[in-house]
């Protein structure tokens, strides 16, 4: 290479722009991030730190006026028992999506991964991907025909006898309520659905990543099927569920709307946002209900990222 | 590897699969139910008059109007920022670029009513009235990073040495964009293009927060689904919405399917 003669430098403009980001990658990249990061730190970045202060602002008592004066109020009020409660009732919901989420999308992931092939994976493919666009709203709206009182289930469980059995799921405190479009159970029920291909889509990039000679190893190696599932694929698979969980977990603790239309009376985390910055008008405790999620999520990110979810994105 | 599943795991994905599309298929049962009041099952009888009534309430054309527009002008700017972002993450390493990828992913990563609430506080701040634009600038955003995911899986298939022979053979950068890293990226723009005008057509959580009175299309539905007035024509109207967001999935799908070999990716 050394023998070669270095090539004219280029007189035109264009040819030296041409080389200087040829030459220099990371001034082009600096040069091409530059946009984005400008709107994304703008408006985005911008948006979360006016977020973050108006948290500290204070609600005057009387005239129930948001003042900018510096104080801790707004999160000494979040840490009151009712709120405290809607914080972890709205946690244990998006822990209990989230596995549930795990548990039924992993076989679909599987199959899909390591069993179908050509039109049928591609079948699959198109099977998780229409539910997920077809509208958050006409997801949400379905589970309301299906539970109502009058509804799909009711006739479902009038025709096999088993009334009894969601009556008895009704009555678990905790859990039920006065019918299943306004039960805890309901909102499961609608969380779940809504984020299954979330969890999907990610399990089964991860899942086929698992490189085939793995498996064949361990089994050549004496392994049975069980103990290859245990040890080989679901290790490997780990990325996968972690970068699902981030968004069956996020979506949970954000959403304002499912629980609002298939849910019981108690609030969830959302719902609180949404109220105390509307009809309630008091933007501070609104924003500091909403550095709630963007602390978990920042924890359970940096963990998600140590378990290499990002790279299954 | 390939042979035939076990009959247990062939059964459960199939039952996922039918747990994720019967609610759909009762969304189009009860389009065509002729009871308005209540969500009786099986419906009393059946009737098409429903359609006939979408078709001639301006209300729900309105709605459609401006949701096509912000998406429209929404995935414009995704594109343009997507792929800026892309092309500086795909290869390059440098300081900072895990905090800039975690930058991209953020707006859905966290919660939408974060996004929603943090954006309205800032409108709020800056005194920026509501408008069409502030129901933008809160789709682009949320938007850049598919457009982004879109490019930069193609730009990490497409093998540098394409880019090494264009110039080898005498082309400087701007001419090898052109003719090469464009051509090669044309598909998975349209399709990341695509993913994002479906995510705003149907985005309602951080609508609801930077939008003033105007009524996109999830906005309207939502007004109908706390307060109805005409059960059976929400139904009809989300299998619409269903259509609509159908048709650039499957579009997107068929675009990007052969990306596992693109030329000279097998270097």
């Amino acid at each position: 290479m050394s023998a070669l003669p270095a090539p004219a430098a280029p007189t035109s403009l264009r040819g030296r722009l041409s080389d200087l980001v040829v030459r220099r990658p990371r001034l082009l990249a600096g040069l091409l991030l530059a946009p984005p990061l400008i709107w994304l730190g703008l408006v985005y970045v911008g948006s979360l730190v006016a977020l973050l202060v108006q948290s500290f602002w204070t609600l005057d008592d009387f005239t129930g006026a948001v003042v900018p004066d510096f104080s801790f109020a707004a999160y000494a009020e979040l840490l009151q028992p009712a709120n405290r409660d809607i914080v972890l009732r709205t946690v244990a919901m998006a822990a209990a999506v989230t596995l549930a989420c795990g548990a039924i999308a992993f076989p679909i992931a599987y199959y899909a991964a390591r069993h179908a092939r050509g039109r049928t994976k591609a079948a699959f493919y198109l099977l998780v991907m229409l539910p997920l666009w077809s509208s958050y709203l006409v997801r949400v709206y379905a589970w309301k025909l299906i539970l109502a009182k009058e509804g799909v289930v009711t006739w479902f469980a009038e025709r096999t006898g088993t009334t009894a059995l969601i009556d008895g799921l009704l009555a678990i405190p905790g859990i039920g309520g006065p019918s299943l479009s306004v039960s805890y159970v309901g909102t499961f029920l609608v969380f779940v659905y809504l984020w299954l291909p979330y969890m999907i889509l990610p399990l089964q990039a991860s899942l086929e990543r698992v490189p085939k000679s793995f498996v064949e190893a361990s089994g050549d190696l004496g392994a049975r099927p069980g103990q290859t599932f245990r040890h080989v694929i679901l290790p490997l698979a780990l990325p996968g569920v972690a970068a699902g969980s981030i968004f069956t977990f996020s979506l949970t603790l954000g959403d304002y709307i499912a629980p609002q239309i298939v849910g019981p009376s108690a609030y969830f985390l959302g719902q609180v946002v949404y109220v105390q910055q509307g009809t309630a008008g008091n933007i501070p405790l609104a924003a500091a209900f909403s550095v709630v999620p963007i602390v978990i999520m920042g924890v359970y990110l940096t963990v998600a990222r140590r378990m290499g979810a990002f790279d299954a994105l | 590897m390939t042979e035939r599943a076990p009959l247990a795991l062939r059964l459960a994905a199939g039952a996922g699969l039918a747990f994720l599309h019967l609610p759909l298929a009762f969304i189009v049962l009860y389009a065509f139910s002729s009871e308005e009041k209540s969500y009786q099952f099986p419906p009393p009888s059946y009737t098409t008059r429903w359609f006939e009534v979408v078709w001639q309430r301006q209300d729900i054309w309105d709605a459609i109007a401006l949701s096509v527009r912000v998406g429209l002008i929404a995935t414009a700017l995704a594109l343009v920022l997507g792929t800026l972002a892309a092309g500086a993450l795909a290869r390059t390493r440098f300081f900072g670029r895990e905090a800039v990828s975690l930058l991209i992913v953020l707006p859905i990563a966290l919660p939408g009513i974060v996004t929603g609430i943090a954006l309205r506080a800032a409108f709020g701040v800056a005194e920026i009235p509501f408008s069409f634009w502030t129901i933008v600038l809160g789709h682009a955003t949320f938007c850049i990073v598919v457009v982004h995911n879109n490019a930069v899986a193609r730009l990490r298939r497409t093998s540098p040495s394409l880019i090494e022979a264009s110039m080898d053979l005498g082309a400087d950068a701007f001419q090898t964009f052109r003719h090469v890293v464009l051509p090669n990226l044309a598909t998975a723009l349209l399709a990341g293009g695509m993913l994002a005008f479906a995510l705003s057509f149907d985005e309602v959580i951080v609508t609801t927060f930077t939008a003033g009175q105007q009524t996109t299309l999830p906005i309207w539905m939502l007004t109908e689904l706390i307060r109805p007035r005409q059960r059976p024509v929400t139904n009809v109207v989300a299998i619409f919405v269903m259509a609509v967001t159908f048709l650039p999935i499957l579009a997107a799908y068929w675009l990007t399917r052969d990306t596992a070999d693109v030329a000279g990716a097998g270097k």
